[in-house]
């Protein structure tokens, strides 16, 4: 499935904090949705902001690249951002990429589903 | 003065000069550069002016046509002329000189920079058909100095691209070579019952002397051949190929490795040239009992690992093409069902360290101790040696064959299909890839495997095949007990190496694009990654063990090479 989202928040130690809910697959499709979401959650810009990519099955190398980009965005406004809901595989990705340096991986992950199209 | 010259530069001449100077022996530098410095004479005469600035007149100006020989006096002359100079006091015996005035030239302007005469100017009556005056030739002295150094930067420009298209055209042309080299090499092995065989190959130019070689006989014996010719690059390829038909040739002659060695060595000594053999190994295997004959042209002995023990398969022999009448005694040993061959070139013994120190046999034998398989001994000396040799170039080509005879007849198979090029399909061919090795990987090697091949696929799809779906992506997996190997072809050119390695501090810095992730994620999630050219098709190969993990994760491992597949 390509990808979609919707917006809602969730629990921080400092309150309620924005989070998107990644659904589907981020690849060379995911542009625009990304964008979407981001540019949703984009007016409260310092607080942090939390992708969860719990429903998300399928990341490629163009996907991990709108991250980056993703990353890009947030970082100019000095917003941080984590990642919940990572597979084992996509920690182990985020790793020797090392997105994991620049985004806060918060475990337990939750259910970790294969990486299936 | 303006009305009486007009110049254009001769774009001819070079070529003319150039060839009348090769034509008489290879001329000395100096020579070469005064060839060059003739070439550049360019110059227009007015020659029949009849009124200053009349625009007609200039159309009608004649272009100076003269050829200098490199011997010419005139050159010499002109080398420490002070600035312009009169026809009449140029020396009367050069032939240039003569033809410049025939064809009426009043002044030549020596145009010189670094001490060096690059070219000159010749020039006909004035447009106005008065003398050149003490202004004119100071005018021209400086439009002499400026000129100079530009006309040298052009020619030395001219010179570079010449030199670059040649680069070109021998690059082009070892590029044919190396896919013809890589028609000798197995693509394909035979169908060896409960025998595995694994085969790495990489030499160190784009083509090379090292060889293999697997027949299958009459008999149903196998002939398992490998060599190494001396020296490297184009000269070793070409005894190598000279070689390799000799010997299968003598195969189809003789199923004795003795005799086919012989035959060989008296066949290679006339056409061999001076300073050069080949070592070379000829195995005959019975593969229903173990049965192996064996003759050495000069080549490693091969290592045998038994049970806990490694030993080498003892014999010896004068390397083919030294001299006449050599004879390669025959030895014979039993491979029992679980012992492991390595068959390799010497150039993995004998690749250097950083530090000096050679691989040496000592490591090879460890290497072989260890080994739990043919495939697992193929990778894990590719990566010793890659770690071992950090830092300093490859010096000879790396050839290393194994033999595993299977304890309970290696149960393998392959499945193949394709798919047409069309965006997208990457995700399938992931898809299919895992249900074909399902249960084969733990589910972590799993994954990193379908990410693999879904980037591979997609490159194949997006850049090999360029997204033209009448082309297809071919896809082959192969399940041993040990390995799975998945291979994916398209009709590209192979991988982009010149591309930056991705580094995330950067692209975030705005000083990489966010992409180009791919090839780095294949090389980091897989044992072993490597392409190959097999006729018009381009493979990456993908490896992933089903024992224990043995990639390294600091170090890639994605080179081309060319391979042989198991069978």
């Amino acid at each position: 499935m390509s990808l979609q989202f919707d917006i809602g928040t969730t629990g921080d130690m400092a309150g309620d904090v924005a989070a998107i809910h990644l659904v589907g697959r981020i690849d060379r499709e995911a542009g625009a949705v990304l964008d979407q979401a981001y540019a949703a959650v984009a007016a409260d810009s310092a607080s942090p902001l939390v992708l969860d990519f719990a429903d998300v099955d399928y990341i490629n190398s163009t996907g991990i690249a709108l991250i980056v980009g993703l990353l890009a965005k947030a970082r100019s406004t000095k917003r941080p951002l984590r990642a919940v809901g990572l597979t084992a595989h996509y920690r182990h990705i985020f790793e020797i990429t090392r997105l994991s340096d620049f985004i806060e991986i918060v475990e337990p992950a939750p259910a970790e589903p294969a990486p299936t199209s | 003065m303006t009305d009486t010259l007009q110049a254009e530069a001769e774009s001819d001449g070079a070529d003319v000069t150039g060839t009348a100077a090769r034509s008489r022996g290879k001329p000395a530098r100096a020579e070469r550069r005064q060839a060059q410095a003739a070439a550049k004479i360019a110059a227009v005469a007015a020659k029949h002016s009849s009124r200053r600035g009349d625009p007609e007149s200039v159309a009608k100006a004649a272009v100076i046509d003269v050829q200098i020989d490199p011997g010419d006096p005139l050159l010499l002359f002109l080398q420490s002329a002070p600035g312009p100079v009169e026809i009449g006091a140029l020396p009367t015996y050069s032939p240039a000189v003569a033809r410049m005035r025939e064809q009426g030239v009043q002044v030549v302007v020596p145009f010189i920079t670094s001490g060096e005469l690059v070219g000159l100017l010749a020039l006909g009556p004035r447009l106005s058909e008065r003398t050149y005056s003490r202004d004119d030739r100071r005018l021209l002295d400086s439009l002499a100095r400026y000129a100079a150094p530009a006309l040298r930067l052009g020619q030395l420009m001219r010179v570079q691209e010449g030199e670059a298209r040649e680069r070109e055209r021998i690059e082009q042309e070892l590029h044919i070579a190396q896919l013809i080299q890589q028609q000798f090499l197995p693509s394909e092995l035979p169908e060896l019952r409960g025998w595995h065989l694994a085969a790495f190959y990489r030499p160190a130019r784009t083509i090379g002397g090292d060889f293999y070689d697997l027949i299958a006989l009459a008999d149903g014996q196998v002939m398992v051949i490998v060599g190494d010719v001396t020296d490297k690059g184009v000269p070793a390829a070409l005894v190598m190929a000279s070689t390799y038909a000799l010997l299968r040739s003598a195969a189809d002659l003789s199923n004795s490795p003795g005799e086919v060695l012989r035959r060989v060595n008296e066949l290679l000594i006339p056409q061999i040239p001076m300073n050069m053999f080949v070592t070379c190994l000829v195995l005959v295997i019975d593969l229903d009992t173990g049965r192996t004959r064996f003759a050495n042209a000069g080549h490693n002995l091969p290592y045998v690992r038994r049970g806990g023990e490694v030993v080498q398969l003892q014999a010896r022999g004068m390397p083919l093409g030294l001299m006449p009448g050599s004879v390669y005694d025959e030895h014979e040993a039993v491979i029992e069902p679980g012992d492991i061959v390595l068959l390799y070139s010497d150039g993995i013994t004998e690749q250097h360290s950083v530090s000096g120190e050679m691989f040496g046999f000592g490591r090879t034998a460890a290497l072989v101790a260890e080994a739990a398989s043919g495939d697992d001994l193929v990778d894990r000396s590719v990566l010793a040696l890659g770690s071992f040799s950090a830092g300093v170039d490859q010096e000879d080509d790396i050839t290393l064959v194994t033999l595993h005879r299977g304890a309970s007849g290696g149960q393998r198979d392959t499945v193949a299909f394709s798919v047409p090029s069309e965006p997208g399909n990457e995700r399938d061919v992931m898809d299919r890839v895992a249900a074909v090795v399902e249960g084969l990987l733990p589910k972590a090697r799993l994954d990193a495997l379908k990410t693999a091949v879904s980037e591979t696929a997609m490159n194949a799809i997006e850049h090999g095949n360029r997204g033209d779906a009448t082309l297809e992506v071919s896809v082959s997996i192969r399940r041993t007990a040990e390995a799975v190997t998945v291979e994916i072809g398209d009709y590209g050119r192979g991988m982009q190496r010149g591309a930056d390695i991705p580094d995330i501090d950067l692209k975030l810095a705005g000083l990489q694009t966010p992409r180009g992730w791919g090839l780095f994620l294949v090389e980091h999630l897989t044992d072993r990654a490597e392409e190959f050219t097999e006729g018009d098709r381009h493979i990456v190969r993908l490896v992933m063990h089903t024992g224990p993990e043995i990639h390294n994760s600091t170090e890639p491992t994605v080179k081309p090479s060319t391979e042989g597949a198991q069978p």
